[in-house]
């Protein structure tokens, strides 16, 4: 059906300040995107401070760095891939009127997002056990600089990586936990049959904010798992 | 929304294995001795990702108007100031 | 001009303040204007609790001994009333009360685009006032508004974390405004009103958007840093573990310089309007004076350094940020000319608005050419936290902001009340601000410049009569601030039922009634003219016995 007939009927997915359906559709798209904006400056913060020490004490840095678990990073950063998949498939379906599909997607989201956060609290279970965690039981004493084996890290600057890496990757998942929060809420949606061909912003709008989240841990898995990895 | 839906089905899964190529790319080229030019490199891998799932996965490409790409271009280039500038001092300095 | 006699009702015609009633129909409320309103008390209530801060910094100030409070207290005293005044006050005060009110009219639309964000946003801010207080009422913050590390960190022993959370969420409703206008200019214009034909106003609130949503992100994840090294001991700024804590000042000042533009810009957008509509002449070069908006806020983020000038950083980058700190001034002496350029031949009327619009147009070039001293390097060594700047940045933030916060409540007072104002009265307090401001902030600059600091309590003998001359100024200043909010209130109930356009005014808000009813006009409005068309307004003079605010 044409959204010109849409318009005439009664839509109760149209807001009373709104004129018609597709101003409303382009006033939240420009909305999101807006938001999006603000979180590329949100992490712009960190990603400056990331910059400042990196350049400053690259070798401690790479020396902490190469105590991350690269397996473990790499197949998260998989994990989120694949879930930007599950979440264009899911827009998708949306758009066509595939509902069936349209939930099956937003499910395998979900699980997605949670086996990232999983294998991530496995990577933070790790590190409470090596004493990287910054703070009064922090060590890292005796770890050789890469390409300078006569050189030991200085702890102090290692600790400052790790606590970007906390820092960092926490307000990611903290991102993460939220995009959940949504896409059950988007299921949910679904489930009742709300999103049609001809309304389905709230599917696109959640779509755009995971793989927004997607595309921050694309720039935060190179710049915490792989600063100075080669033997 | 899409006249081709099977065409579009086939570039999303290109897209997501491309994607999932350049993860595998840029650890391999971590484990290479590029000198200076690993961070260059890991960086210009992740940014190719990153277009990639604006463009395609988040439909900047097809956006019907340029509204939201320039919203990005705007957001990047703050961060580009807050970058830029900050090293403008860190990079002079003659003390440390 | 019959048409607004005929305007003036006997019976109340339903309207945004008489559509509902109940504490309910307020607090859930996701109507702009009443938003506005709800913002309106909130800010007021924030603006005398900074106030008080103030009142009792200069009781101190009065004497060089510390016989009121002691250097403790009165470092508290200086950092909650920075605290208060720019977070709770300053930041929101036009945008969320005057932008929330007036942008959805001025552009022709039924609401702001997301109105249930906007209450939320107004939510945040009380959140964010509620925390706020309870960490002043238990104890206070001493780390001065600047928060700087390590200070904030590791040795003050006061509730930053609290004060620090309170501004991060505050920092969300400014977001979530900024994020509102942006959307609604760009999506929610009435049919004919192109971007050439938006009153400037609505241009000054869409570039303070900008600074918004791109600079509060970068303050708030730096709050959420200072909190974390001072909550879990993270260490990231902590110079014994070689952390820097000039990449504090960095972020910080990142936002917080063109945080000034948040607080300024909106109002310049006030003094546009009043400007135009009092010399009743269309404003004289247009385009520039949008487009100069834009240019501040972008300028906005190439000069914070500057604050930093004597902290340490690198004698290269002080002079580059020295060098693009004079760029902000083209874009401000850009509208300061055109404005005085607007004026030029016009019938210039003095009522009590554009009274407080020639305020500002002095305050504020006083104000911006002591901040270009303050960005020459040599001067700055020599006046750096000295009351010097202190001085120079009230200019800017007292003496223009809060100049155009309160010539736009004049302004459109009518509208938003549906009474007006005593005139007398309000010419009145205009000159007692203008008149009591330069009394308080003129003899910070000579203290400034002959060597008193900043941020101490007690000072030399030969500063007292500098001294008293400003605590006398806040004195009066106080008087002119408390006289509008008498008889604001006084006129809702017992002033003239203003007409739906007192000041024969060009803009969309005018054109419908006064108060607007819910939903803002009765008619969905076509733009067919120019902004500014006061060549046409001219030829309609207002008749005497219509009963207009002058």
């Amino acid at each position: 059906m044409p959204d010109s007939q849409l318009t005439a009927a009664h839509n109760p997915a149209l807001l009373h300040h709104f004129a018609e359906p597709q101003q409303q559709r382009d006033a939240a798209s420009l909305g999101t995107w807006v938001f999006l904006g603000t979180e590329i400056m949100f992490f712009g913060g960190l990603f400056c401070t990331y910059l400042v020490y990196r350049r400053g004490y690259f070798g401690d840095w790479g020396a902490a760095s190469k105590t991350l678990d690269v397996t473990l990073g790499a197949t998260n950063t998989a994990v989120l891939i694949c879930s930007s998949l599950t979440v264009v498939l899911a827009v998708w379906a949306a758009q066509t009127g595939r509902r069936r599909l349209l939930i099956g997607n937003l499910l395998a989201t979900l699980v997605l997002g949670t086996a990232f956060l999983g294998i991530k609290g496995i990577e933070y279970k790790e590190k409470f056990e090596k004493h990287h965690v910054p703070g009064a039981s922090f060590q890292f004493n005796n770890v050789r600089i890469p390409g300078h084996p006569d050189q030991y890290a200085n702890p102090s600057h290692a600790e400052i990586f790790f606590a970007l890496y906390f820092v960092m990757t926490g307000l990611h998942a903290l991102h993460m936990i939220v995009g959940i929060g949504i896409f059950i809420w988007l299921t949910v949606m679904a489930w009742k049959g709300r999103f049609t061909p001809e309304y389905n912003t709230p599917v696109e709008m959640g779509g755009l904010y995971w793989h927004f989240v997607d595309i921050i841990w694309i720039y935060l898995f190179p710049l915490l798992y792989l600063i100075d990895r080669h033997p | 929304m899409s006249a081709h839906p099977s065409s579009s089905l086939k570039l999303y899964f290109g897209i997501w294995i491309t994607l999932l190529a350049c993860t595998g790319l840029t650890v391999w080229a971590a484990s290479l001795d590029l000198g200076r030019f690993n961070a260059a490199v890991a960086l210009t891998i992740a940014t190719f990702k990153a277009i990639l799932v604006a463009l395609f996965f988040m439909h900047l490409k097809g956006a019907s108007e340029k509204l939201s790409k320039l919203v990005v271009v705007a957001s990047l280039f703050f961060l580009l100031i807050l970058l830029a500038l900050s090293m403008s001092d860190y990079a002079t300095r003659t003390w440390t | 001009m019959s048409m607004a006699t005929a305007s003036i009702p006997t019976v109340e015609r339903e309207n945004y303040l008489n559509k509902h009633y109940g504490v309910g129909s307020w607090l859930f409320t996701t109507d702009h204007k009443r938003i506005a309103l709800l913002y309106l008390l909130s800010i007021t209530f924030f603006f005398f609790i900074g106030g008080f801060f103030a009142l009792l910094i200069r009781l101190e100030l009065l004497t060089p001994a510390g016989d009121l409070v002691q250097a403790d207290s009165y470092n508290k005293l200086f950092t909650m009333h920075g605290m208060v005044m720019v977070f709770f006050f300053l930041i929101p005060s036009i945008p969320a009360v005057l932008g929330n009110f007036l942008v959805p009219l001025m552009i022709g639309a039924k609401d702001l685009a997301f109105p249930k964000i906007n209450l939320l946003s107004w939510y945040l801010y009380i959140i964010g006032g509620v925390m706020m207080l309870h960490c002043m009422l238990t104890g206070g913050v001493d780390t001065g508004w600047t928060f700087y590390v390590p200070f904030s960190t590791a040795f003050s022993n006061t509730k930053v974390v609290e004060a620090g959370l309170a501004i991060f969420v505050a920092g969300f409703s400014s977001i979530l405004t900024g994020l509102n206008f942006v959307v609604t200019i760009h999506r929610l214009r009435a049919p004919g009103m192109s971007w050439s034909r938006l009153p400037l106003f609505i241009w000054a609130h869409y570039a303070t958007s900008i600074i918004q949503l791109l600079g509060t992100p970068v303050i708030a994840i730096t709050l959420v840093l200072v909190a974390a090294e001072r909550a879990l001991h993270l260490g990231i700024f902590d110079p014994k573990l070689g952390g820097d804590p000039l990449l504090f000042q960095h972020l910080f000042w990142f936002y917080s310089h063109p945080a000034v533009y948040i607080m300024i810009l909106p109002s310049m957008g006030i003094i546009s309007e009043i400007i135009a509509c009092f010399s009743r002449k269309r404003i004289f070069g247009y385009s520039f004076v949008a487009f100069s908006s834009i240019a501040i806020a972008v300028f906005g983020f190439l000069v914070w350094a500057h604050h930093m000038f004597v902290a340490g950083i690198s004698v290269y980058a002080a002079l580059v940020f020295s060098l693009l700190s004079y760029l902000v001034a083209v874009p401000s002496a850009v509208k300061v000319f055109n404005w005085t350029a607007t004026m030029y031949k016009g019938s210039i009327y003095y009522d009590a608005p554009m009274l407080y619009a020639f305020g500002f147009l002095g305050l504020f070039t006083v104000g911006g050419l002591t901040g270009l001293f303050l960005a020459a390097l040599g001067i700055d060594v020599h006046v750096t936290d000295t009351y010097f700047v202190i001085a120079h940045f009230h200019y800017i933030m007292v003496g223009g902001a809060v100049m155009g916060y309160l010539g736009g409540m004049h302004f459109w007072w009518p509208k938003i009340s549906g009474r007006l104002y005593p005139e007398g009265w309000a010419k009145l307090a205009a000159l007692i601000v203008f008149i009591g401001f330069n009394l308080t902030f003129f003899p910070q600059f000579i203290l400034g410049y002959i060597g008193m600091p900043r941020r101490y309590y007690q000072y030399p003998p030969e500063f007292q009569v500098l001294n008293v001359l400003s605590t006398a100024g806040a004195t009066i200043l106080g008087v002119g601030y408390l006289l509008p909010m008498v008889y604001f209130l006084w006129s809702m109930r017992y002033g003239k039922p203003a007409p739906d356009n007192p000041w024969n005014a060009a803009g969309l808000e005018w054109k419908t009634a006064s108060p607007p009813p819910t939903f803002n006009f009765d008619e969905e409005p076509v733009v067919t003219w120019e902004a500014y068309n006061y060549d046409e307004l001219n030829r309609f003079p207002v008749k005497e016995e219509t009963p207009v605010a002058r």
